[in-house]
């Protein structure tokens, strides 16, 4: 393990050390172990087993109107692992990431052209459900957002729209104990979310996601918001989501990348303003040998 | 040396330009100007208060629970206004019911639903320029749709049809303004758990909007509460009647309401009826400055800042 994956977060959390990080890491990192690069050609992207795969992107290209902001991206998302999605403002970062469960659906005029196979079925044939794809594929914002209501109310909201009709008390706390947020807020369940800090308000908005029990969360700049120390408490949290989630981040923060993810695509903005996929790998070969030289120059700061 | 020499002249130098050149003669003039227009609108204000106060004071304080007890009445010294209070709340229910579900719903529709196309913008933008629109033109509307080609006639539930109209459109605004207020972030939060439209709507939208929803309606209800022209032209009696009913009996019968009565009273030539019109009036402001008060108070009570 040559990637420090987290750099001395001493008195963050007492209750996990590094060597437990380094340990996941381990274990998370046998499925990326001999991985086709594809360096050449129109699709830069990761191949792993068809059952490791979660997403499949397919030439996705997406619009707003008649702009097109992201172009012609094939890659696929490998499950129980976290990807980085990084890139300079404008490449189409977290656009990607909406379409990827459908909450562009939400703005007028967007739209996709090409594929995006989630499980081998495609997310924007004719009869799915955005819903149903939602309640699968779960999302934290860029902003922590939780609900002006308690605590409880935002994470047993998913739950009750989804018709779960066991302890809602016993899932609140599950899903708060695995956001590593329970011991701060047991005691004041019935208090607003909006009055946590804001590295507790996107904890919560992680249990929030969670308590539907999702197959994916899709994290669009988490920590943007957070100070350092809160920044390193979600990304332990996001260590620990990857045993049973498939986790997907956009990024601004190469270090994050380079310190939470398994596997990380860079995009970059071309001459028409659209972005597309430089290249994707696992991220110890994306920071340390880049195959493209885009990316040595963006991870190396000449960029941006 | 030198150097202290330098740091004296520099002083010197910035002492010269920090210095004021005198009272700043333009920059009084015109804090007194804007001032004197701010006290010009007050004093209208208060001369019209007090005006209307002392006018209203011989029948306020000899028989203020008479008067509001009585009906018309032809002799000054016994009219009361209680038909017209009657009708007022009548016509005000009346407006409760049909403007506020259909305004609401409007609104939920054009900002929650509707797609951002030409249309919805051109609907948007003609419901901004129909709150604008005189009031008397709706009273023309009431006569030719709910008067005449409906043939209800001149009764309360024409007059309250007519008010609701008018206020329809500004219902729909305050209630967009207040919806639009909740952030998308909100939004995207519970769709992003598998709510639907709908379970979003109700669950979060609806109930975070309503404080600034209800702040709207009650400024609108008030709206309605005073209106006059539009209820001479549907009928609401200008003129002595001696029938007294119950809010239900008015919705089909001969009706009037309080600012009509103003208007009455303020064409008879006698000082007495002055004094009549001069109280109702009192009364009319009460109840829309209680209604503006509370609109006022449940805004900074219940008003969320994202």
């Amino acid at each position: 393990m040559t990637l420090d994956t987290r750099p001395a977060p001493m008195g963050v959390d007492e209750r996990r050390d590094g060597a437990g990080a380094t340990m996941r890491l381990v274990t998370v990192s046998p499925m990326l172990d001999g991985p086709e690069r594809a360096v050449n050609g129109d699709a830069p992207g990761l191949r792993f087993a068809p059952e490791e795969v979660v997403f499949e992107l397919d030439r996705l290209s997406c619009y707003y109107g008649d702009v097109r902001v992201v172009r012609d991206v094939s890659l696929q998302v490998p499950s129980r692992a976290i990807t980085a999605i990084i890139g300079p403002s404008g490449s189409g970062k977290s656009t990607l990431l909406r379409s990827l469960n459908r909450m562009n659906d939400l703005v007028d005029g967007a739209r996709i052209t090409g594929a995006i196979r989630y499980h081998g079925v495609d997310l924007y044939a004719d009869g799915v459900d955005p819903v149903e794809v939602r309640r699968r594929i779960g999302m934290v914002f860029q902003k922590p957002n939780p609900f002006p209501k308690s605590i409880y109310d935002n994470v047993a909201f998913g739950p009750r729209v989804a018709g779960f009709r066991g302890d809602m008390d016993e899932l609140v706390e599950r899903s708060l104990r695995r956001a590593a947020l329970w011991d701060e807020v047991k005691d004041k369940l019935r208090t607003p979310g909006t009055a946590l800090s804001g590295g507790q308000q996107q904890r919560l908005c992680i249990a929030r996601a969670i308590a539907v029990e999702p197959d994916v969360i899709l994290m669009d700049e988490p920590c943007s918001a957070l100070d350092p120390i809160a920044t390193l408490r979600i990304e332990e949290l996001m260590r620990e989501l990857a045993e049973s989630y498939t986790i997907v981040i956009v990024t601004h923060n190469m270090q994050q990348a380079a310190r939470a993810s398994d596997s990380t695509a860079f995009l970059t903005m071309g001459e028409d303003r659209a972005g597309y996929l430089v290249e994707m790998a696992p991220t110890k070969d994306l920071f340390t040998r880049p195959a493209n030289r885009l990316t040595e120059d963006y991870i190396t700061g000449r960029f941006g | 040396m030198a150097a202290r020499d330098q740091a004296q002249r520099t002083r010197e130098l910035v002492a010269g330009r920090l210095r004021s050149g005198g009272t700043d003669w333009r920059g009084v003039a015109i804090e007194g100007l804007l001032l004197l227009s701010l006290l010009a609108s007050l004093a209208v204000l208060v001369v019209l208060l007090a005006d209307t106060v002392v006018k209203a004071l011989p029948v306020l304080a000899d028989r203020p629970l008479e008067f509001l007890g009585s009906p018309l009445s032809a002799r000054p010294e016994r009219a009361g206004i209680v038909q017209a209070v009657i009708g007022s709340v009548t016509v005000t229910l009346v407006v409760v019911v049909i403007a506020l579900p259909l305004g609401i719903g409007a609104a939920v529709y054009l900002e929650e639903y509707a797609r951002d196309t030409r249309w919805a913008r051109l609907i948007r933008t003609n419901i901004r320029n129909l709150a604008g629109v005189p009031a008397i033109v709706y009273g023309l509307l009431g006569l030719a749709v709910f008067s005449t080609a409906l043939g209800l006639g001149s009764t309360a539930l024409v007059g309250g049809l007519t008010l609701a109209t008018l206020v329809l459109p500004i219902v729909v605004i305050t209630t967009m303004e207040a919806l639009s207020a909740v952030p998308v972030a909100i939004r995207e939060a519970a769709y992003g758990v598998g709510a639907t439209r709908w379970e979003t709507i109700r669950s979060h939208v609806l109930p975070y909007a309503a404080p600034g929803i209800l702040t709207g309606t009650i400024l609108s209800l008030a709206r309605a509460f005073g209106e006059t022209a539009p209820l001479l032209m549907v009928g609401a009696i200008a003129g002595t009647f001696s029938f007294v009913g119950a809010p239900w009996d008015q919705l089909v019968a001969g009706y009037t309401t309080l600012p009509t009565i103003v208007f009455h009273w303020a064409g008879y030539p006698q000082a007495d009826y002055r004094a009549l019109g001069a109280a109702a009036i009192v009364v009319l402001l009460g109840v829309i400055l209680l209604a503006n008060a509370t609109a006022i108070v449940l805004r900074n009570r219940y008003d969320r800042r994202w």
